[in-house]
Order: C-alpha cells, then structure tokens, then sequence
C-alpha cells in the first residue's frame, strides 16, 4: 500500500483550531480547566489529552509589522521514527500506512519514547503510567477515512494522503509561493510522515526543531549494538554500559523546545 | 450578501473591512483562499492585526470609527485618478442625475447637509430636478455641477491623503498602496469585493459606512458580477432568515414596512408604500407592493374576512416612534415596560451598556427566558453583587430545542435556505420555539374567546393550520412543511393566468403570480417559489455545477426566486448584453434566453431596462437621499472620542443620532466621556472563533472552554510599558459606565496611532463572556455547573448607550476605556 502522509500548508491556516477540537472529539479526549496566559495557545502544550494543537508565535517584522504564525503541532510520524526504535514492548509501530500508531496495551510506561522523539510529541501521563499521541486517526484510516484533523479544516490547509500526490502537491505549492513558504519535513528522519508548509523560516516558530534528527544514541543502541547482542550474549551488558556513557540517565528535554516564548 | 459565500473564491480582490472573517466566519476562508490561489488579493483593514490579517497581502491599520474617511479618501482616489468603470457608473447608477442646486453639503455647510433642524434632517433638498414629463434632469456627460457625479467630487475632494491619515492613523503609503490595489477592479472583466460585518455597523454611522463602500463598489462596477458585491456576514446561521421574515420592528415579512396608526385603510398603506415613477424602461418592482400585502393578509387571516378587516387587525406602530433594543430598554430601565420575552438571547451580556440592561431587567414584573440554558439574563436578579431579595421580577425559563432538535428551514448569510432534519429529540421538557409560540397562542386565544377584550379578533381571527388540534383545540405538533407552503403561498381561487390556469390550493410558483385581490396567500412574498408544486426547494441537494462560477443552482434555494447573485442585470453591457467579465459570465444571452443565474428580467440585451429593479428609476443610489443622515457619507466621529475635534469639519457627531446621555436628555447612567482625560484610550469589542456570541452555548462546551478560558485585553507593548503591565497580568478596564477585569494579551498586533500628530492608544476586548459560567459565582442546589469555568463578564459592560442614526444598533466598536494593572 502507498504511504499515506499529512500536509500542513501554514499559509493557508487561520489559527481556526477546528482540527484542534476535532482531535479532541474523534479521540475522545477530555478538556482540562485552563486559564488565559497572555495568550491564544491553549492548552499550552500537547498532553496525554491533548495530541493536536495550534501554536501562536508572533514575530516581529518591520518598524511597525507583525506577524502571528500559526502550527498545527502534532506527530510528525517519521519514516525512521525514533519513537518506534525506543519501543521495547511494540506499542509503538509503523502501520500499513507507513504512519506510526499507539497500541496503548502494549505501553509499559518507560518513557524512552518520551526522549528519543526529536519533535516532543509522546506525552507521558503518570496516572495511568502510559504514553500517548496522535496515531493520525488510524481508526479513521482502517476505514477508507481521512484524520478527523484533516476533515474538520475548513481553508484546505490540511492536506492528506499518498506520499506521492501530497508531495508533489507540496513542491508545487511552494513553487508557486515564490520564496513566501518553506517546505520542512521531506530532509531529515527520513522524511516525516507530516510535511509542513511554513509561511516563515523554521527559526522563527517556537518548539520546532530546525535540523530535528533520531538521537545517536538510539541509533547507536538500536541500529548498531541491539542486532550485535543477538548474536553474543555478552554483549547486552556492554551494551547497556555504553548506552549509559553515550546518554546517560533518561532526562525529558522539554526545556530545549521551548527556548521561545509563544504569542 | 449580493453575492454568496462560494462566489468569494471568484474575486480578484477581497477587502475584508469591519470584520474578522478568519475567526469569525472560519468556512468563509476556505473560499477567500481559493481566491488567493487563483491570483486574487486579500486587504485587511482592522484596528487590530486579527487571524484574517495574518493571511492577507496587505494590511492597514485605522483607529475605530474612522471607516468613511478611510473610504471617503478611496473614492477620492478613484475620481482623481480616473479608475471608475465609466460605462457602468453612467447606465447603472444615479450619477448622471441633476441635484437641486439648493443642495448643500458639509464642505460648504459647517460638517451639515442642507435641512437639519435638531436631529433631524428635512430632505426638501435632497431631490432631483426633474423634466416636464417628471422625469429626472440628467446630464450622460456627468460634467454639470449639479450632477450626482460631480457633488461626489467635490464632497470628496475634501477626504486627501493628508487628512485621511490624521483621522484614522493609517499611514500614508498603507493608504495609497490599498486605495490602488482595489481600484485595480475598476476594470471590466475585473471583480473586487467587500466583506464587512459588526466592524461596520456597529457604529453611529454604521449605515453610512456600508453605504460609503457601496459607493466605492458602484463606481468600479462591482455589484451584480461574479466575485463582486456588497457582502454582509450576518453574525448567526439564521439571522438573514430572521430579518426576512420581520424580527425588526420596522418591518413585515418579506420588508414591507410596518403599519403606521395614521394610515387607517389598507388603501392609504397600500399607497404609502407603493412607489411610482416616470422613468420609462423601469420595472418598479415595488409597484406590486399592494399584491405582496394582500398575500400577507390572507395568509394571516385567511378567506374569512375581507382584506380591509384583516389589515385592521394588524397591530399599528405610532409614525416617527422607534422600538429598537435601545429605546426598548430605556424604557424598561425607566420602569415603563412590564413584561419582556427575552427569546433566544441573552440581553443582560448582549446589549450595550451592560449595566444599565440588568438594571432594567429588575423593574420588570415579569420577564420569560426561552432559551437552551439559563443565562446571565436569566439569573440576572442573582448576579453577583446584587441582592434578589430587592428584586421583584418574576422569571419564567422554558426550554426550548436546538437546531439539531428540530427540522425546518434556516437561511444563511447568502440569502440561501436550506431546509434541516431533526437529528435527536430535545431533551426533557425542551420543545421547539415555534411549538412554545403555538401553545402561548392557543391560551392566549382561549382567554380572549372567554373574557374578549379590544381587538379580540385580531387574535381569534389569526389563521393557525399547522397542525392537528388536541381535545382543548390546541395545536401542540407543529408540521414545519405547512408552515413553510403557507410562507411560499397558495392560490385561494381558480386563476387564469397568461393562459394558464392554476387551482384553487395549489402553491404560487412564484412571486410573480402574486395578487392583490385576495386571490393569494403568501406568508412573505420573497420566499414565493420556494416550496412550490414541485416540492420542497429548500430541501435540494444537488451539488452539480451548470454554471461553472459556482452558482449551484440546484442546491437548497435562495430568495428572490434562485437568483444567486443579485442586480446580475448590471453584469452584461447595456447595449449588446455582452457580459463585462467574459470568463465568468453570470448570465449570457443565448439568442432567445438568458442562461446561468435567474435574470434580474426576461427581455432580450438592449430593452434599456435598467438593473436594479427594486429602485423606483431602476438605477443604483450613488447619490442616496433615503437615509437619515445624508446622501453622501461624511466622516463624524464616534460618540466617544479622543479628539477634542473632528478633524475634516466643525461638527464632531454624526447630528442626526438619538441621544440619552446626560448632555441630551440628562440621564447619569448613559454618560459619555469624550475628549476625557479620564478615558483617553480607544477601546473596541470582538468575537473569538471558539465562543459563540455572549458565549451562552460554547461557554458550557469543555472543549471550547478549555481553548478560550477567559476574558482578555490586547494591549500594544507601548501602551502595557505605560501602564505597567506585564502580559498575562491581569488588568482592570473602566469605562465611564462600568468595569471589568481582564488578562492582559501585551501584543504588537495592536500600534499605537499617530492621530493628528498625537499618539493614541486603542485595545480590544472579546465579548464572548458573561459571569454564569465562572467559578466565583454561587451555584445554587440544582444548578448545573460548567465541567470547565470559564472567566470574566461581558465586554459591554464597558459600551455606550448609543446607536446609528438609521438603524440604532449601538456602538460597540468604538468608545473610550482606561486601564489599570489590577489592584494598582
């Protein structure tokens, strides 16, 4: 079967959040009590209950301009997807569609997904010791169904399905824009299973990593020594030891995601 | 809107002015962005950069309430610099004219046209001159100083750049660089168009602001071609719907004007209303007014009295008397109103002047809440801070259904309506509105047949076949679709007409069968044709395209009679009836029909028959003498302002507005504070996409809740750095009428103004909130409270008591604020 990926053109999205809530009511998610923190982000943050979210970044530009970038952040279901490396139990895995989806019987709460994932997009929720994240509706998908994301975008700026046809789609859309929109996503992990058209550079939206890659150490662990351990029995121990030295103990970098401030 | 909503994606350029589109009608986006990948450009103009702002190719900032000097310089530059659509402008428009040459204007007329005494104007002025045969004088060269075209010079002759820019802040070049983009459309074959909403009306000059754009759309040839009108977004699914069928005082169904006391017989209404004119090749359509009131009058009473009986039954408003919210809740404020249906609204967060409404609300004797939830105004005798052992209303909630709980009709914005089905049942002892009406008849009948009273026919009279009556004779099942064919009409007699004979009981397949002799019925001539022998229109759902502009004709059904984009007579040239923009053509002369959308008329190109038909000479108003405020728009300031002067002429206020303050007729809770040093920052009010109006449905919606949790206020960093205030920070906004606590949003999006040299400050404040929701509140034992809270009260706690001279819908999108860091 061919890929299915998501586009999201941010030239074409008005900060609506009707994929936001559409998320939220396909998934069943529950709100939570928030306040106003000088901002329309809301919630701040993705969460075990939230998997989609519009960012705000306001950027200055000009003497006297402004301009107020939207993104709708949610997983990026890479093609060499670190999350599904970490996974020790299958509860993360790659689908027929090629997009990563969430087995939440198999999560055993050992957050190494939590790290590995270069985007910040599994959520941890420590009441029931398990992750959680958009699985790109695959409920939806099983059954001829584009994510409930996609279908509640009133503008067109989400985009979905087969690799080739959004992707061309994508090349010509920026194309067109003529230096006003940045394809991002199609360069690293192996392409991400959702492409972004930014309206800015990179840079200048907040959480988003420019050159975002599967960490070494994953590679290194999962890639490189894992198979080797198949083979000497030794070796786990080894391994397990360089693990340790290469990345030392499981810390959850939220803070270097969030450098900037949002609008 | 002239046009709808599929057709914005036509457009070569969209301003979108005195609205949010992108937030507030988010669906209108998924056709403004077709537009923009074809090519078309999106301006935004808005005090605020907004979500519509951040997707637009050129945004220009303007202090509120300066809307006619942003568009009064627009006309300027398209006269001066020759873009009008010449052809148009002299076949379509009033601009070839010749105006009473006692005519003056604010130019020449200390900031007055001609004629005012007090508040009002008398328009002996306002006319034309006229030929022997009655005829208008005109000039097709349009050089004649009198002429329409040469007063629009000259009045605008005054709005410059330079003085443009000092009254609403807007720089220069932003000014130029939007006045040359839109003008572009001036072309023929070339289409722009004007989004606007409550960013336009709610002003005391909101008549006069959409009138200054239609003018701007007029001399470009804008109105009747494919991605071009004057666009109204209504503010609520069915609120085009509501205003068709008469929610307004002034009007009946269909916009026949309300009965005036003094016109006793329905001849001498009849003749009141129905225009005449000399002009030949015009169609007059109102001159079948008589034939629309007729239909009315058997549809409300039926065969069994005369028309002359029945049109005495109807209820008579007192001439020059108005009944809109304002007065409606001045009067009630004042103790002189007993009773109030507060249905489907909520008044105590709605309105303006928040404060002086719930205050209002306590001198009632009784008040009867119909509404889904109960509300702010419900409750409002608990509301916190005031004591209802001193409050001696009596209030009644029912409960009424949800659109998703019943099935009927709704019309949209595009005048398009689209007949809905019932999905669940409402829940409890909800039933829908028209049901609540019906059982609130039937008693109401019941004690006039009991124990009469004045008129008592004017109510055991009513015709009400919409159902099977109960053993009490009580209709308590509504059948929506009898409702509905009595709104299209019915032949009440065999009727031969133009050799066809229709049955007596059959529907009026349209308007155009309609008589005045009581031979027909019709519950508003408007939607005549939309449920017809052939069936529910409303109800289609064909989405095929034969037009290829978009027109789905075959979808659902819009007023008048499936014509989908109005005075599309104005789209072909007068002569050869060859379409201006031959790559969307609306309608297209095949050689013996017109083909695309319904015509405005069946005659051939070249009849000399004038576009727009329901104007007595058939010609659109550049110069418009109709309204209370003056022919020609003219830049007043808002009621509260931070200037000492208008900055163009010595009158500061729009003259001809109705006042309540203190300096009008001396009451202290409509204060103003103008000019004051107390209130020196420009405040304006706005919706959010995740909250629905007062928020009275979306507030209770956890999902909803948790994305817009609280009242706001975007403040410019300059002004937070002024003030102290940090973002995220709560702040205490006052106006002279009243207060409220918001989190400061310190953002860019909003700049300091240089107005006249001078720096002014403006911020903005959604008025989606209201206190029933909040946590603070009391919740009584049965109260239901929120899964989420949300915080904060209304915005118009904050807003004047005041409203447009023609409408009176109140101003709450300028008026004058200060704030404080909370506690400070």
């Amino acid at each position: 079967m061919a890929r299915k990926i998501k586009l999201f053109d941010a030239t074409k999205c008005t900060g609506c959040r009707a994929c936001q809530l559409a998320c939220k009511q396909w998934n069943n998610l529950p709100a939570k009590q928030t306040e106003n923190r000088g901002s329309y982000q809301n919630p701040e943050k993705l969460s075990p209950t939230t998997w989609a979210l519009i960012r705000f970044d306001e950027v200055d530009s000009g003497v006297n301009g402004v301009k107020w970038l939207f993104r709708h952040e949610a997983c990026m279901h890479c093609t060499d997807a670190a999350c599904v490396k970490v996974c020790s139990t299958g509860a993360l895995y790659k689908t027929e569609y090629g997009t990563v989806a969430l087995d939440s019987g198999k999560c055993n709460g050992c957050k190494e997904c939590v790290s590995a994932c270069p985007f910040g997009i599994p959520q941890y929720d420590p009441s029931t010791q398990k992750v959680y994240k958009c699985d790109m509706c695959l409920s939806r998908l099983d059954n001829g169904l584009e994510p409930a994301c996609v279908k509640a975008c009133p503008t067109g700026a989400l985009r979905f399905g087969d690799e080739d046809e959004i992707m061309s789609a994508a090349r010509e859309r920026v194309a067109e824009l003529d230096g006003g929109g940045y394809l991002y996503g199609d360069k690293f992990v192996g392409g991400t299973g959702m492409l972004y058209i930014l309206q800015e550079k990179p840079t200048l939206y907040s959480h988003l990593p420019t050159a975002p890659s599967v960490p070494t150490s994953v590679i290194v662990w999962k890639d490189w020594l894992k198979p080797l351990s198949l083979i000497a029995p030794g070796g786990v121990l080894a391994a397990a030891f360089l693990h340790y030295l290469i990345k030392g103990p499981k810390v959850v970098e939220e803070s270097s995601l969030d450098k900037k401030g949002d609008a | 809107m002239t046009n709808h909503w599929n057709d914005l994606a036509n457009s070569d350029c969209i301003l979108i002015m005195g609205s949010n589109a992108a937030s507030n009608h988010p669906i209108s986006f998924k056709y403004v962005t077709m537009a923009r990948e074809r090519g078309g450009k999106l301006i935004s103009v808005d005090p605020r950069f907004t979500q519509t702002s951040s997707k637009a190719d050129i945004y220009a900032p303007l202090r509120s309430g300066t809307d006619i000097a942003f568009l009064g310089g627009m006309i300027k530059y398209i006269l001066d610099h020759n873009l009008i659509h010449t052809s148009y402008v002299q076949n379509y428009t009033n601009a070839t004219y010749l105006v009473n040459p006692a005519f003056r204007m604010p130019g020449e007329n200390n900031g007055l046209f001609s004629g005012l005494t007090g508040n009002k104007y008398d328009k002996a002025t306002w006319s034309f001159q006229t030929e022997a045969d009655g005829t208008a004088r005109k000039d097709l060269s349009m050089k004649d100083p009198n002429c329409v075209y040469q007063l629009l010079k000259k009045h605008y002759a005054r709005y410059t750049l330079e003085t443009v820019s000092r009254i609403t802040g807007t720089p220069k070049d932003k000014l130029e660089e939007v006045y040359r983009t839109y003008a572009e459309t001036g072309k023929p074959g070339k289409a722009g168009t004007i989004m606007y909403a409550m960013g336009y009306t709610q002003h005391t000059v909101g008549t006069q602001n959409i009138r200054a754009m239609s003018i701007i759309q007029l001399l470009l040839g804008n109105i009747g071609v494919a991605g071009g009108g004057v666009n109204a977004l209504r503010g609520e699914a069915n609120v085009q719907g509501s205003t068709d069928h008469a929610l307004l005082f002034h009007i009946l169904p269909g916009y026949l004007k309300m009965p005036t006391a003094s016109q006793e017989t329905l001849a001498a209404y009849n003749t009141a209303f129905t225009p005449t004119t000399k002009e030949p090749d015009s169609l007059n359509w109102w001159k079948n007014y008589p034939k629309y009131t007729a239909s009315l009058l058997r549809a409300y009473y039926g065969m069994g009295c005369t028309l002359d009986e029945a049109y005495g039954y109807l209820p008579k408003i007192d001439g020059g008397v108005n009944y809109s919210w304002l007065t409606i809740f001045d009067k009630m404020y004042k103790g002189k109103i007993e009773g109030f249906f507060a249905w489907g609204q909520n008044a105590a967060c709605s309105g303006a002047s928040s404060n002086k409404t719930r205050n209002a609300l306590g001198n009632l004797e009784w008040m009867v809440n119909v509404n889904l939830f109960d509300n702010e105004t419900g409750s409002f005798w608990r509301a916190p801070g005031t004591d209802p052992s001193k409050i001696k209303t009596e209030v009644f909630l029912l409960p009424c259904a949800s659109s998703i709980e019943k099935e009927g009709s709704i019309t949209n914005s595009s005048r398009l309506m689209q007949w809905r089905y019932k999905a669940v049942d409402p829940p409890g002892e909800a039933k829908p509105d028209g049901e609540i009406i019906s059982e609130l008849y039937c008693r109401i009948r019941k004690l006039y047949e009991k124990e009469g009273g004045p008129f008592a026919e004017a109510i055991t009279r009513l015709s009400w076949n919409y159902g099977m009556p109960d053993g009490n004779g009580c209709i308590r099942k509504l059948d929506v679709h009898r409702i509905a064919r009595e709104i299209n009409g019915y032949f009440l007699e065999d009727r031969t007409i133009d050799n066809v004979t229709y049955k007596k009981g059959t529907l009026v397949p349209s308007f155009a069968l309609l008589q005045d002799d009581g031979s027909t019925s019709s519950g508003n001539w408007l939607y005549c044709n939309s449920y017809t022998e052939k069936g529910n229109m409303a109800a289609r759902r064909n989405n095929h395209d034969r037009s290829g502009i978009g027109l789905h004709s075959d979808w659902a059904w819009s007023w008048p009679v499936n014509r989908r984009i109005l005075y599309n007579g104005a789209s072909v040239d007068p002569k050869t009836g060859r379409p201006w923009d031959t790559k969307r053509p609306v309608i297209v002369w095949d050689g013996s029909n017109w083909v695309g959308d319904v015509p405005d008329g069946v005659a051939p190109p070249g009849n000399g028959r004038k576009p727009f038909i329901m104007k007595p000479n058939g010609l659109a108003s550049i110069f418009g003498p109709g309204l209370a405020d003056g022919p020609f728009p003219e830049h007043y300031e808002p009621f509260e302002s931070p200037l000492q002067k208008n900055i163009i002429s010595p009158q500061m206020i729009n003259p001809a507005i109705k006042r309540w303050d203190r300096e009008g007729t001396g009451t202290a809770v409509d204060s103003r504070a103008t000019a004051d040093n107390n209130f020196p920052i420009v405040c304006t009010t706005f919706r959010l996409t995740e909250h629905w109006q007062t928020g009275l449905m979306t507030r209770w919606q956890p999902w909803l809740a948790e994305m817009q949790p609280e009242v706001f206020i975007e403040i410019s960093p300059e002004l937070a750095k002024i003030k102290g205030i940090q973002n995220g920070e709560m702040v205490t906004v006052k106006s002279i009428r009243g207060s409220l606590d918001a989190v400061a949003i310190v953002t860019r999006r909003f700049r300091p103004f240089s107005i006249d040299g001078k720096i002014v400050h403006e911020v903005g404040i959604p008025w989606n909130f209201g206190w029933a929701t909040t946590k603070l509140r009391q919740y009584a034992q049965g109260d239901k409270k929120p899964d989420l809270f949300t915080t904060g009260d209304s915005a118009n706690l904050l807003t004047p008591f005041i409203g447009d001279a023609n409408t009176m819908i109140p101003e709450s999108k300028a008026f004058m604020v200060n704030i404080t860091k909370k506690g400070a």
